[in-house]
């Protein structure tokens, strides 16, 4: 049973249809991408499988739980947990109060009016900045950090969640080429340890060939094709879309 | 919203009221019962403003539906001090459970028409229900027991029960959910997908706000023997939003500080001139313009930058 | 029947809330206050023509010149500078607007309470066959119509009209475009206001003209924006009707009770369809 199945889901917008008729599955353990040129409805996409918006049409299930009437912080709770394509946490709290707040939602302590949050879960925070190599920025505001290094929050913030499927949206997106690398390293190291489930956008070519399992190609809203790598590769729709590039 | 240097001020500012009964005059330790009880109706609205992030037009609604409740409790059904004021904070934090439950689904533009809107039916209700509030005229007139009628007995009184609730709702925001109710005013879309249900969240800042408003209530109702609809009215809401931003939102003291800054300069004015709104509005219209983080900001801004 | 004649003023006040709402997305907390300046003025210039027709229609149009002028220097002055910043604060402003419009209010004319009567011309009742109505409320309840039609012509009609539904949609959109978004901004502050000014006006032969005018109109301009939906003209046309009809059934069965009504259609409004009966859903919007 594939860990997220989306099933003939299209999404309106008035008279814009954003998202027509796509079907995907994404297996347990895989590394799956959605690649697309601009405006093809990734993030889009992405709002209806992490819940933040409803589809006009279809279903989507999550471990085998119908997405459909639940809310993004249920959702959340079931295992799912996302980065946005505009870097989204908590400017004016310090990095390490970011990943602390993500672990007090998480562990379900945001109802514990009593307990002092001074230093609950200081060991846990430091893990996982540690993790994505922030550990020097605890105390420092997130909004006042480098972009790559606000990706990388990001991912610690998410990963609090302990999640078993990952969202992430365009994760390498403003970053340099050494930064690229460190990212990829990070998320290949990330997703081998804990075993899990990535669903990610790309623009970057390399970083997708090098580390997705799977690829679905959208364009227009539509799946126009979708498999292995070398699979989508050869495939005469993608290169006659992405002619030019490489 | 709480540090160790906003711990000190409130332990030395505690310490320095429990002196003003043996050194300062009757009309001081007045005075000073006064600002504690908007002090605790600051503190309860910032509950919502600096917590979650919701600003409510129409906090008096708890205030006074606070001060009727406990008014009414005393005198119409004779009941006890210490079971009308916990009957009080019940209907205070009832009420505002079930105006919460409609606002909080509300974006906050919505969310402030309508807690306005709540608190003017609130104002209305006291005013046309005669048998129960005194309409009109108001509730005059209240059962108080008599250790409380002696002035330095009721302000130990007020001392109390303020420095309890500010215990308790300091407790609250150095807690896990006092974190919890930052991200959600600091980025609500961030904070439902990390598992927090911000609905939720909202609506329990809601009655925690609303309980707290309702004990100042009982505060006022006996301090004044009685209870009168303007306190329901927009204008005491409006002036409890601005002790708070004068205050500082971001901060635990900031209430405090606004309440007794705006409290003080309204009763020096008032000596002067009738012309009090408009002192108001234009002390809102500086905060709003050029100082948006209050007296707290300012501070912060004064002193010399710390090492993070 | 008094109710709907009420209700047709109200759309006019709640017009120029939408329409602010709509462009400036700003609920002005200062919408009752302009209402009394409107009334305030209009009686003022009534004092000094006479309680003539051409007394009145002066009155009118002065209420809507001097507020229109006041609402350009707050907006152009004081109000611009938050436009990039939180809504809050913008939310703020008005509010503070309202105090001190109001104390102003009582500085220059006392809390007393003044009354103007109704021009000699729409004095009197007509003869409905079943009753006689005041003409002076059949006035105004003409009034709300054809404001309405004027508006909606000017919408959809007109180039200006166009820039203003365009600004509503699309602001980022509209500068890009190279038009002068301020000025937009500006005018439709201005109109939004001066159309308050002229209900209050309007409302002044009908209703006692005093500082505590402003605080239950802007209740009722808040029920008929969220039953109606901010933002939307047509809605608040919908939304005034409803108020005023719900008025007239409460009074037969809640008699003072009847303010209960309108917050109870509010309520089920909230429930079922948060963004009124012609708004937007924040996910639409988008």
């Amino acid at each position: 049973m594939a860990i997220l199945e989306v099933g003939n889901v299209s999404k309106r917008f008035g008279n814009f249809t954003a998202i027509k008729g796509v079907s995907l599955n994404v297996e347990a353990g895989a590394t799956h991408a959605i690649i697309g040129p601009n405006g093809a409805g990734k993030t889009t996409l992405f709002n209806l499988v992490s819940g933040l918006t409803p589809p006009s049409e279809g279903e989507i299930r999550f471990r085998d739980r119908r997405l459909a009437r639940m809310r993004p912080h249920d959702i959340v709770k079931v295992g799912m947990a996302r980065s946005f394509q505009k870097v989204n946490i908590f400017p004016r709290k310090t990095a390490a109060e970011n990943v602390q707040v993500a672990l007090i939602a998480n562990s379900g302590m945001n109802y514990n009016f009593f307990r002092s949050a001074r230093r609950l879960f200081h060991d846990e925070t430091m893990e996982l900045l540690a993790l994505v190599k922030c550990a020097d920025d605890a105390d420092r505001r997130a909004g006042e950090l480098a972009h790559g290094r606000q990706k990388q929050l990001e991912l610690a913030v998410a990963l609090a969640a302990d999640p078993k499927l990952l969202l992430l949206d365009e994760p390498t997106a403003g970053m340099s080429i050494a930064e690229t690398k460190a990212s990829i390293e990070l998320i290949k190291d990330i997703v081998a340890k804990r075993g899990l489930t990535l669903l990610f956008t790309e623009h970057d070519m390399n970083v997708v060939f090098e580390i997705a399992s799977t690829i679905s190609v959208l364009h227009h809203g539509e799946i126009i094709a979708s498999g292995l790598p070398h699979e989508v590769r050869e495939n005469d729709d993608v290169k006659r879309i992405y002619l030019g590039k490489d | 919203m709480t540090s160790r240097p906003q711990l000190i001020f409130l332990l030395v500012m505690f310490a320095l009221l429990a002196v003003l009964p043996f050194v300062g005059s009757r009309y001081f330790v007045e005075l000073a019962v006064q600002v504690m009880i908007f002090s605790l109706f600051a503190l309860s609205l910032n509950v919502l403003a600096g917590h979650v992030g919701a600003v409510s037009f129409g906090h008096a609604a708890f205030f006074a539906i606070g001060g009727y409740a406990c008014a009414f409790f005393l005198t119409r059904w004779g009941w006890p001090l210490p079971l009308a004021m916990a009957g009080a904070v019940v209907v205070s934090a009832a009420a505002s459970f079930i105006i919460g439950i409609l606002c909080v689904r509300l974006n906050a533009i919505y969310f402030s028409m309508l807690t306005l809107a709540f608190s003017m039916l609130v104002w209305a209700i006291a005013i046309k229900w005669k048998p129960v509030t005194g309409g009109d005229d108001g509730f005059v007139g209240i059962t108080m027991p008599q250790a409380l009628t002696d002035p330095t007995n009721f302000f130990w009184f007020t001392y109390a029960v303020f420095a309890a609730s500010a215990a308790a709702l300091w407790v609250l925001s150095a807690s896990a959910m006092g974190r919890a109710f930052v991200a959600v005013r600091e980025n609500a879309v961030r904070a439902s997908f990390l598992g927090i249900d911000t609905k939720r969240m909202r609506l329990i800042a809601f009655v925690i706000a609303g309980a707290f408003a309702g004990l100042a209530g009982c505060l006022l109702a006996m301090y004044v023997r009685g209870m009168y609809p303007t306190t329901a009215f927009w204008t005491q809401s409006g002036q409890v939003i601005i002790m708070v931003l004068l205050g500082g939102v971001h901060s635990f003291v900031g209430p405090i500080l606004g309440a007794t800054t705006l409290y003080l300069l309204e009763t020096t004015t008032h000596q002067y001139t009738e012309y009090w709104p408009i002192v108001m509005g234009l002390i809102l219209m500086v905060i709003v313009l050029v100082l948006p983080d209050g007296l707290v900001g300012l501070i912060k801004r004064l002193r010399p930058q710390r090492r993070a | 029947m008094n109710s709907l004649s009420l209700g047709m003023n109200l759309f006019i006040i709640a017009a120029g809330l939408t329409l602010i709402f709509g462009v400036l997305r700003i609920v002005n907390f200062a919408h009752g206050a302009f209402y009394m300046i409107g009334a305030y003025v209009a009686f003022s210039i009534l004092q000094l023509t006479g309680e003539t027709n051409v007394g009145f229609a002066l009155g009118v149009v002065g209420a809507a010149l001097v507020m229109g002028v006041v609402a350009f220097f707050v907006e152009r002055g004081l109000l611009a500078r938050l436009y990039d910043k939180d809504h809050m604060l913008q939310l703020l402003f008005t509010f503070a607007l309202v105090l001190i419009i109001k104390d102003i209010v009582k500085m220059i004319w006392g809390s007393g309470q003044f009354s103007i009567s109704t021009p000699p011309a729409l004095s009197g009742a007509v003869n409905l066959g079943i009753s006689y109505y005041p003409t002076y409320m059949l006035f105004l309840l003409v009034t709300g119509p054809v404001i309405a039609i004027a508006l909606w012509y000017a919408m959809e009609r007109t180039r200006w009209g166009r820039v203003v539904r365009a600004a509503r949609l699309d602001r980022e959109m509209l500068s890009a475009l190279g038009t002068d978004v301020k000025l937009v901004y500006s005018a439709v502050f201005v109109i939004g206001s001066m159309l308050a000014a002229i209900g209050g006006a309007l409302a002044a032969p009908r209703s006692a003209v005093d500082p505590g005018m402003d605080a239950l109109i802007i209740i009722d301009c808040f029920v008929i924006v969220v039953i109606g939906g901010l933002g939307s003209l047509a809605g608040s046309f919908v939304g005034a009707l409803i108020l005023g009809f719900l008025t007239i059934f409460g009074s037969f069965y809640l008699q003072e009770w009847v303010i209960v009504a309108s917050y109870v259609m509010m309520v089920v409004i909230l429930l079922v369809r948060p963004w009124g009966l012609f708004g937007k859903s924040d996910e639409e919007r988008h």
